[in-house]
């Protein structure tokens, strides 16, 4: 049987999926992508020929996706991550029009057209506003554990609002909020609304069309998920690893390019 | 509408020195001929700048400045938009920024202002010396920070500034805006007689309207070559090009120079020569080159078989010239430079850039997103969205500057424009 893999390395995880011939996912791994990408790739494809039960000798060919895949010597091609969420969403939900990805080190949104094809799309600036990073920053300001965020946020009584987008604003702003004992919870709620309208800016900016998934690891936070549904008034298909969406559509390409 | 084009200027630094020989890149065709004869005429009129100071007057203009007044009065012109885009192609930006930084300008202020300002106050600068203006002469037709960045020159230099002030094009144009503009160069004329020692010659006048109207139709065909396929140069030569019809706009030699690279271009058309070899998709560029990276994105996009062959910004000095008349050169300057691109509303804009796209049979737009020009960068999103909605052109917005490299991101401009090659390719 021939398989096939995709490489995602990002800022914050290296995310492998294994696919075989008949699409379906045989193996995934998700590990942190530390200071070797290219280590941290070897590592994750490993994790996940294990877990697949196959040996590289099986794999026919690998896309590797995300901001290190220039550091995959391993990779046949090399695809952008835009191009491998659109893929990805438009392969788990077939009636994706929109893809919201929020990752590590950058948000954004994607219009999707027929078949997985990108037809539009929009990055956020050079700024972390907006990111992953930013509840990542904000999680060890609070001492709250990145994947408790979310749920937390739900049990809030009332928001405080933050006023800045700036990361290094909010934080400080995040600072005076505890002094001055603000629940946690209020301060979590205001975070996540924070993140959702600076990336509402871009979900206007390229429009939604269809029915919106989400992916990336900040789509596990269920605070944000809410807020942005509210925003939307629909709901978001989100797959259960919304992380491995950028591999699943690198490695459907690599299936594709062998077809 | 602004400065204009610096590599075109490079070759006076490598007097005298050894220039290592570039490495041809396959995916050109053969170079212009051309491109020798605007190094000469570039750098001659540095090289003659720096003997004007004391023997002619000197004035410092911006880009969208009605120039042609100036002529009958033999003043020197030199442009610092262009000496900006000099110094941001010879990477000397963020350099030069600094210093107008550590004297209190603040790094939201435009670049050129910023380099500009740099070069007044540490004397630095890639063309061997600039000579010191005895004139200033803005107009906000660009933008108002020229107002204020002129302001400040003259206060430094202790000169006069003559502010041609273009009232903004909401819907259109009035005849009392007309005559408020016409007005305005009424009361610069004694001005500049003082300044050049010189009487005003109302014949003259119109003889450089005449020519400098010709030069920039002229430029206008130079562009139209592009529509051909294989269009005959990029969109990267024309902003080398351009720099005759910005800094020598009026003067014979832009004329004749012009002339000159149509011939050449028309022959390569006839021949069915490229600029590319492999020209498969052809794209439209929005906004001021990023003058240090025209050579990196200038080989991206070749290589990926696409060319770009039009920008609304090298049309800008070409759009607005029928309006010129010299039987009539105050009310038609007032026109031609009141109407010009970033003083006109976005539905004008957005018009322009529709007949652009079809009559240029453009696949794809770049939007470059300049931290510099507000002006230029405002309603590009909505362009976007709009352009996509009406005529599903595919583009991709890039966020840089247009010299000064410390807001440009590599990787994430790597990456959109990656995204936008794979979305071109579907």
């Amino acid at each position: 049987m021939d398989y096939f893999a995709g490489i995602d390395v990002g800022s914050l995880s290296t995310d492998v999926v294994i696919l075989n011939g008949g699409g379906e996912v045989c193996g995934y791994s998700i590990i942190e992508t530390g200071a070797n990408s290219t280590e941290a790739s070897e590592d994750a494809l490993e994790n996940a020929l294990a877990q697949a039960g196959i040996g590289r000798g099986d794999l026919v060919k690998i896309v590797a996706t995300g901001y290190g895949r220039v550091s995959v010597p391993l990779a046949d091609r090399k695809f952008t991550e835009i191009s491998c969420h659109a893929l990805g969403a438009y392969y788990l939900f077939p009636y994706t029009g929109t893809v919201i990805d929020i990752g590590g080190q950058d948000s954004k949104v994607i219009r999707v057209g027929e078949g997985g094809k990108v037809v539009d799309f929009t990055m956020n600036d050079k700024c972390a506003a907006g990111t992953g990073r930013f509840l990542e920053v904000m999680a060890a300001k609070l001492r709250v554990p990145l994947d408790e965020m979310g749920d937390l946020s739900l049990h809030a009584k009332g928001e405080v609002q933050i006023s800045s987008v700036c990361t290094v604003f909010a934080e400080s702003e995040v600072v005076s909020l505890v002094a001055r004992n603000h629940p946690r919870e209020e301060i979590l709620r205001g975070l996540h609304r924070a993140i959702v309208s600076r990336v509402w800016s871009m979900v206007k900016s390229i429009g939604v069309n269809g029915e919106v998934t989400m992916t990336g690891g900040v789509a596990k936070n269920s605070g944000v998920v809410v807020l942005m549904e509210e925003r939307l008034g629909k709901t978001i298909h989100i797959h259960s690893e919304p992380q491995i969406i950028g591999a699943l559509g690198a490695a459907l390409l690599a299936r594709r390019a062998f077809g | 509408m602004k400065d204009l084009g610096a590599p075109a200027l490079m070759g006076i630094s490598k007097v005298g020195k050894k220039s290592r020989p570039i490495k041809p890149d396959p995916h050109f065709g053969p170079p212009l001929k051309c491109t020798k004869r605007l190094k000469e005429i570039m750098t001659r009129h540095y090289m003659l700048s720096r003997y004007a100071e004391g023997a002619k007057p000197v004035a410092w203009v911006t880009s969208g400045a009605p120039v042609e007044v100036l002529r009958p009065f033999g003043i020197y012109t030199v442009y610092p938009e262009n000496h900006g885009a000099l110094c941001g192609a010879k990477k000397m930006g963020p350099e030069l920024c600094a210093v107008a930084e550590e004297h209190g300008y603040h790094q939201d202020l435009c670049s050129y202002a910023r380099i500009d300002l740099g070069h007044y106050f540490s004397g630095k600068t890639p063309a061997g010396k600039l000579p010191k203006p005895d004139l200033l002469f803005a107009s906000n037709n660009i933008c108002q920070t020229v107002a204020y960045w002129y302001k400040a020159l003259s206060h430094y230099l202790k000169i006069p500034l003559i502010l041609f002030d273009t009232p903004y094009n909401f819907r259109e144009i009035t005849d009392s805006d007309i005559s408020y503009m016409v007005r305005q160069f009424e009361e610069m004329i004694p001005v500049l007689e003082q300044v050049s020692g010189r009487q005003f010659n109302y014949r003259k006048l119109q003889e450089y309207v005449r020519i400098g109207k010709d030069a920039s139709l002229t430029w206008g065909e130079v562009l139209a070559t592009m529509k051909s396929r294989p269009a005959p140069m990029t969109i990267f030569d024309a902003f080398g090009h351009m720099v005759p019809i910005v800094s020598l706009r009026g003067l014979p030699l832009a004329l004749e120079y012009y002339r000159t690279l149509l011939s050449e271009l028309r022959e390569r058309v006839s021949h069915g020569v490229g600029a590319i070899k492999r020209e498969r998709k052809r794209l439209m560029w929005d906004n001021i080159a990023i003058w240090y990276k025209m050579r990196d994105h200038s080989s991206l996009f070749a290589g990926q078989g696409m060319n770009f062959v039009t920008a609304t910004y090298t049309n800008a000095w070409a759009e607005t010239t029928p309006y010129m008349d010299e039987n009539r050169p105050f009310e038609s300057m007032a026109r031609a430079y009141s109407l010009v691109i970033l003083n006109n509303n976005l539905n004008s804009r957005l018009e322009l850039m529709e007949r652009l796209i079809k009559e240029y049979q453009v696949d794809g737009l770049v939007i470059h997103s300049a931290r510099s020009c507000k002006p230029y960068s405002v309603g590009q999103y909505d362009l976007k969205r709009l352009l996509m909605e009406r005529l599903e052109v595919p583009s991709v917005i890039i966020e840089a500057d247009i010299t000064d490299s410390r807001a440009y991101s590599e990787e994430q401009t790597r990456t959109r424009l990656e995204a936008f090659f794979e979305a071109m390719e579907g």
